[in-house]
Order: C-alpha cells, then sequence, then structure tokens
C-alpha cells in the first residue's frame, strides 16, 4: 500500500524509485574499473615508445583492444553516473534537465567514439 | 512547486578532513571525465592513421598537455585511493568518527605516494618530459 496521494505522484514529488540502481550501477562500475584502470596506466606507460606504429601495434593485440573497450566503455558510464550526480546538486529547474540530457549525450558518444577506434584498429582498418 | 532541500551547503560547515576528501573526491572525479574526453581524443587520433595521429601527437605533446597528465596522474591515484575507502564502507566497515578521520588521512597520504610512484615511471616513459 503506498502512502503517497494521488496528487503527489502527479507532481513526481517524493523518491523516484531508481537510487538503488544508480547506488549499485557506480558500485559495480567502480569495482570493475579498479583492476581495468590499474591495468590501463601500466600497460601504457610499459610502451617503449608513444609513436603511431607502436601505439596501433599495441591496441592491435587481442587483449589490448578488449581491455580497452571495457574500459572506455565502463568508464564512461561510471563518469556519467558521477557528472549526473554533480548535475543534480548544483543545477536546478529546467536547467537541470537539459544539462543531464547533454551529459548522457556526450557519455554516450565518449563509449561509442572509443571503442569504434578501438575496433577499427584492433580488426585492421587503420591506415 | 515547492522548495526541496538543496544539498550541499558548503559554506556553513567547519572544514573537516572528511569533507576534504569528499570534495576532492567529486573534483578528481570530474577531472577524470575530462582525462576520459582525451583518452577517446588520442584513440580516435590512432584509428584514423599516422596522418591523424600526427596532428594530435602536436597537441597532446605540448608542454601544457604535459601539465594536464601530471594533474591527471594525481586525480587518478585520488579518486582510485578514495574509491577503495568508499568500497570499503559499504561492507559496513570504517564509518566510525575516528575511523573516517584516519582513513581520510590515510587516503591522501597514499594518494600523494602513489602519484609520486607513476608519476616517476610516466616521467621516465617520457609521457611528463618537455
Amino acid at each position: 500500500m503506498s502512502l503517497r496521494t494521488p496528487l503527489g505522484r502527479v507532481l513526481g514529488m517524493g523518491a523516484a524509485r531508481e537510487g538503488v540502481h544508480h547506488w549499485w550501477t557506480q558500485r559495480l562500475t567502480a569495482i570493475a574499473l579498479v583492476p581495468l584502470s590499474v591495468w590501463f596506466v601500466v600497460s601504457l606507460l610499459a610502451l617503449p615508445a608513444f609513436d603511431h606504429a607502436t601505439v596501433s601495434a599495441w591496441m592491435a593485440q587481442s587483449p589490448t583492444a578488449l581491455l580497452l573497450a571495457l574500459f572506455v566503455l565502463i568508464a564512461a558510464w561510471h563518469s556519467r553516473l558521477g557528472v549526473g550526480v554533480v548535475v543534480e546538486d548544483y543545477v536546478h529547474g529546467g536547467l537541470k534537465t537539459v544539462a543531464l540530457v547533454i551529459v548522457t549525450f556526450v557519455h554516450v558518444l565518449l563509449a561509442a567514439a572509443g571503442v569504434f577506434a578501438v575496433l577499427k584498429v584492433a580488426l585492421g582498418g587503420a591506415a | 512547486m515547492p522548495a526541496r532541500p538543496l544539498s550541499p551547503h558548503l559554506s556553513v560547515y567547519k572544514l573537516t578532513y572528511t569533507m576534504i576528501s569528499s570534495g576532492l573526491n567529486r573534483i578528481t572525479g570530474l577531472a577524470l571525465s575530462l582525462g576520459l574526453l582525451l583518452l577517446v581524443y588520442w584513440l580516435m587520433a590512432v584509428a584514423g592513421g599516422a596522418q591523424s595521429f600526427a596532428r594530435a601527437a602536436r597537441v597532446l605533446s605540448h608542454p601544457l598537455a604535459k601539465l594536464v597528465y601530471a594533474g591527471l596522474i594525481v586525480a587518478f591515484c585520488y579518486h582510485l585511493t578514495a574509491g577503495i575507502r568508499h568500497l570499503v564502507w559499504d561492507t559496513g566497515r570504517g564509518l566510525e568518527r575516528a575511523q573516517s578521520h584516519a582513513s581520510a588521512k590515510l587516503v591522501i597520504g597514499v594518494s600523494i605516494l602513489l602519484s609520486l610512484i607513476v608519476g616517476c615511471c610516466a616521467y621516465l616513459a617520457g609521457a611528463l618530459r618537455p
């Protein structure tokens, strides 16, 4: 039984019932990012050089491509959740919705572009 | 719409270690989001071929960019350490006031140490050298 009035529900006041999902997803992505980000930093700094040939050869290796794609994807997801909370804290009114839409679109674009770039190099499309 | 509770009110509290560590976690997280932007730009440049990589490399090897990398290393080390502190909290441990003050100091100490290690490695790898 809900104690909320129909008017309260229509006005959208109170919990949106998505807090646990947000919390849980933030934690899952955080746990995944601990090994992924450490791997990324260590293997990036272990590269003998940062020229195109070295970097694309590194990206073309299957384990690198897989982990790099996962890293970008999960980092973008985690970042969307975090930046979203910052927007919700400091931006108010109609601007908040606009800001959240922009933040979401930018993160989806980043995730897609990152994964696309890794796949292109890994699958041999790089010129 | 009635007035909703707003957060956070930063100016009404005395600054504490726990407050600083919480604020730093948010700021470093935002910095790392910009780092993600940089990473994707770099990955796209690699995928674009040798010419697009050379073009991006001119931007990414600018002395100011090196300063950004140094900042990102500090942000990464802090956010990683503070994030692990959050994950420990999620198990219900370390939430007492004395414990959380101690872990805030620990996180700051460990992240400085970690930043120095990663910074040295990055310098040796040539990523930070002007």
